[in-house]
């Protein structure tokens, strides 16, 4: 660790796209699938998940000599469901129609397996600076995943974005997309098109 | 799995793919010509566009994945008229686009084409488009010969009499309501031996005996909504219905129980598409039921459920 | 008679996997084989009906009276982590054949959103002492079938030729959306 600051950049980016925990790792699908029937949503549950996603690293990072090896997923468990628990009174009473819409996949951020497997990961083996960064890098590349397919469903489903109208009186909402089928669906299909596009780079470069 | 799999009656060579999806082409015919003559020119205008999107929409998938060209085996033109006669005569033309599109792209090429779907692609493309735009898909049946019937009443609430039911001569999909068109390809479809009569005869019969205990006389609970088409010409497929008979048999009987549970409690108007769907999806478990062991189970699995 | 169709409806109707999305990790998986995906199953039924029972009367008899509702989540998931490993535990000593075939996915349930998510949804929603149990148990039964469903449709479809891209968790989703649809069937079937 003895350069550590081109390091940072590269753990950042990596949450954001080789490692995406969304498109390439593939956690914490019921989030993703539950709250992004709006784009705002998944950019809501994005930004709680990042929040948890940073202080839980760093505690644990901090704390990550002092935890017995015996019960660290219990201990991590209790550091992240105390984020948890801040996050969710902050935004019942900041922000109460997304802590609403939200609904109980706010106190189920505590069993995402994205936060527990980069506690698991890294932040249990990595200095406090760089397991902040590994958490923010995380939480971006799954804000913005949640941010894009909460775009896409809404769009179809509703005509907007971000509540704005985009394809006009005359369009007919799909409705399905903000239906559960339609997330799977959505976020099936989207996989495979990103799968596709990164095999092709790969043959590409070869 | 795969014994299973490879003693399967699939038939994949595509002579043989083009023969049988000609013949229920052939026997479609009678529903399509049925279809124009209740409902009018649009009726044949839904019929036509989504047949088409469904063959355009298997040459561009077969181009751009770079396979060979199989349009000519039928089966897209099966599954595109299949989803043209099961939609209002209404229907706007491109909900027949976005329906067939998803019917060959989503529910049969991305799980490897012809023979790989596990799910009716036609059946599955209603299921979509009734949930997306529902209003469209249960209304707009005032066309042609019902164009100064007062209300659109759902197929299935009409109090039609079991002649009127017979001819045609009620509101519904296009090439769901004249019982005698389908009678006429099911008899075609037997005598060719392309498929058997079995799944049809014990879905109705199912169907039939589960009505007539909640209450419904047997004859309008065959003949009303798309009950019988759906049984004829959906329940059969080859590639989405089971393969050792008793698991066919339990598939069929699941089928009636089905579609007459959600007709009678449920909140769509037609459980038919909804039976059908749901018994695809279980049909790969009841195969694994060991009852019958000639073909080839080495062991008794244990049942999963 | 409202009991049965509370029972139905948390099956079919109101399915966890196919309407609200808890259980989605192992429903996508552990359900490439029949007979793992039915132990995974069973073995979620087994500890969300516990779980929906301790988590009741932990909520009713100490976090009210105490005003101490805000500590919900955590108290919940301590109480799902000691079950599970005590489940383990009693499993080892006394059915040990059972532990063999359920043992590698009792750990995985603690992480199992759907068991966090039936002891939140219990105080959410009010049900008594009965009816959180019943949610808790009827909940893992539709979750078990969807995962059972879920991994016939998987086997069958073994040998097909499904595109690169879309091997793995693309198509797993594309057909739990298309079992999603066909599940709408079911809707208003139970009218509480």
């Amino acid at each position: 660790m003895s350069d550590k600051k081109p390091n940072v950049g590269k753990v950042f980016l990596n949450g954001i796209i080789n490692e995406n925990p969304t498109f390439r790792l593939v956690l914490g699908t019921c989030p993703t699938l539950a709250v992004t029937t709006s784009a705002i949503n998944g950019l809501g549950m994005g930004a709680a998940a990042t929040f948890v996603l940073l202080g839980s690293n760093v505690v644990i990072s901090a704390l990550r000599k002092v935890i017995p090896d015996k019960v660290r997923i219990p201990a991590f468990i209790v550091v992240i469901c105390m984020f948890v628990t801040i996050i969710q009174l902050v935004m019942q009473a900041f922000l109460p129609s997304l802590y609403e819409a939200l609904g109980i996949f706010l106190p189920l951020i505590v069993v995402n397996c994205i936060i527990l497997g980069r506690a698991e990961a890294f932040a249990s083996k990595n200095p406090v600076v760089a397991s902040a960064f590994d958490g923010l890098g995380m939480g971006v590349g799954f804000t913005l995943a949640l941010t894009l397919i909460g775009c896409i469903r809404e769009l179809l489903g509703n005509g907007s974005v971000f509540g704005i109208n985009i394809l006009g009186a005359s369009y007919q909402p799909m409705l399905l997309m903000i239906l559960p089928a339609g997330g799977f669906l959505v976020f099936g299909t989207l996989l495979g098109i990103i799968n596709a596009l990164t095999n092709r780079k790969k043959g590409d470069a070869k | 799995m795969s014994l299973i799999l490879s003693s399967a009656p699939h038939v994949r060579s595509k002579d043989n793919t083009q023969r049988l999806m000609l013949n229920v082409i052939i026997a479609l015919l009678p529903c399509v010509a049925a279809g124009i003559w209740y409902f009018g020119w649009q009726a044949a205008l839904v019929v036509a566009v989504s047949t088409a999107s469904a063959v355009a929409a298997e040459f561009v998938w077969q181009k751009l994945a770079r396979q060979k060209v199989r349009v000519y085996d039928l089966s897209a033109v099966v599954t595109g008229l299949l989803l043209g006669l099961i939609v209002p005569p209404s229907a706007p033309w491109w909900m027949m686009v976005i329906g067939s599109v998803f019917a060959i792209v989503i529910v049969k090429q991305l799980f490897g084409g012809i023979g790989d779907n596990f799910l009716n692609p036609a059946l599955a493309a209603r299921a979509l488009l009734l949930a997306s735009w529902p209003a469209l898909m249960t209304s707009g049946y005032n066309l042609g010969k019902f164009a100064d019937a007062t209300s659109a009443a759902t197929p299935l609430l009409s109090g039609a009499s079991c002649m009127d039911l017979l001819l045609g001569n009620v509101t519904g999909s296009i090439g769901e309501t004249c019982k005698i068109a389908i009678l006429l390809g099911f008899a075609y479809l037997v005598l060719t031996h392309t498929i058997r009569w079995e799944i049809p005869v014990l879905a109705l019969a199912t169907a039939a005996l589960l009505g007539w205990i909640l209450g419904t006389d047997p004859l309008t609970t065959v003949l009303s909504g798309g009950l019988l088409f759906g049984a004829v010409f959906m329940a059969t497929d080859y590639v989405t219905s089971p393969m050792n008979w008793e698991a066919r048999a339990m598939y069929a009987v699941g089928v009636g129980v089905i579609t007459v549970l959600i007709r009678k409690y449920g909140s769509y108007p037609e459980g038919v598409t909804y039976a059908i769907l749901l018994m695809n999806i279980a049909g790969p478990l009841f195969d694994r039921i060991p009852v019958h062991r000639i073909y080839g189970h080495t062991k008794a699995k244990k049942e999963g459920k | 008679m409202n009991v049965i169709l509370f029972m139905i409806s948390c099956i079919l109707t109101n399915n966890f996997i196919f309407n609200k999305f808890l259980g989605c990790c192992p429903f996508l998986g552990v359900s490439s084989k029949v007979e793992t995906a039915a132990s995974m199953g069973i073995a979620v039924t087994f500890v969300m009906t516990i779980a929906s029972l301790f988590a009741w009367m932990v909520n009713a008899w100490v976090l009210v009276p105490l005003q101490l509702e805000y500590m919900q989540t955590i108290a919940f998931i301590l109480i799902i982590a000691g079950l599970v490993q005590f489940v383990e535990m009693f499993m080892k000593k006394s059915m040990p054949a059972l532990y063999s075939a359920l043992g590698i996915y009792l750990p995985l349930i603690t992480t199992n959103c759907a068991v966090l998510g039936v002891a939140t949804l219990n105080v959410k929603e009010g049900y008594n002492l009965l009816f959180s149990v019943l949610n808790g148990t009827f909940s893992a039964l539709g979750f078990l079938l969807a995962i059972v469903l879920m991994a016939g449709v998987r086997e069958r479809l073994e040998s097909s030729k499904i595109p690169k891209c879309m091997k793995g968790f693309p198509i797993s989703l594309v057909i739990a959306g298309l079992m999603a649809m066909a599940f709408m069937g079911f809707n208003g079937l139970v009218k509480l």
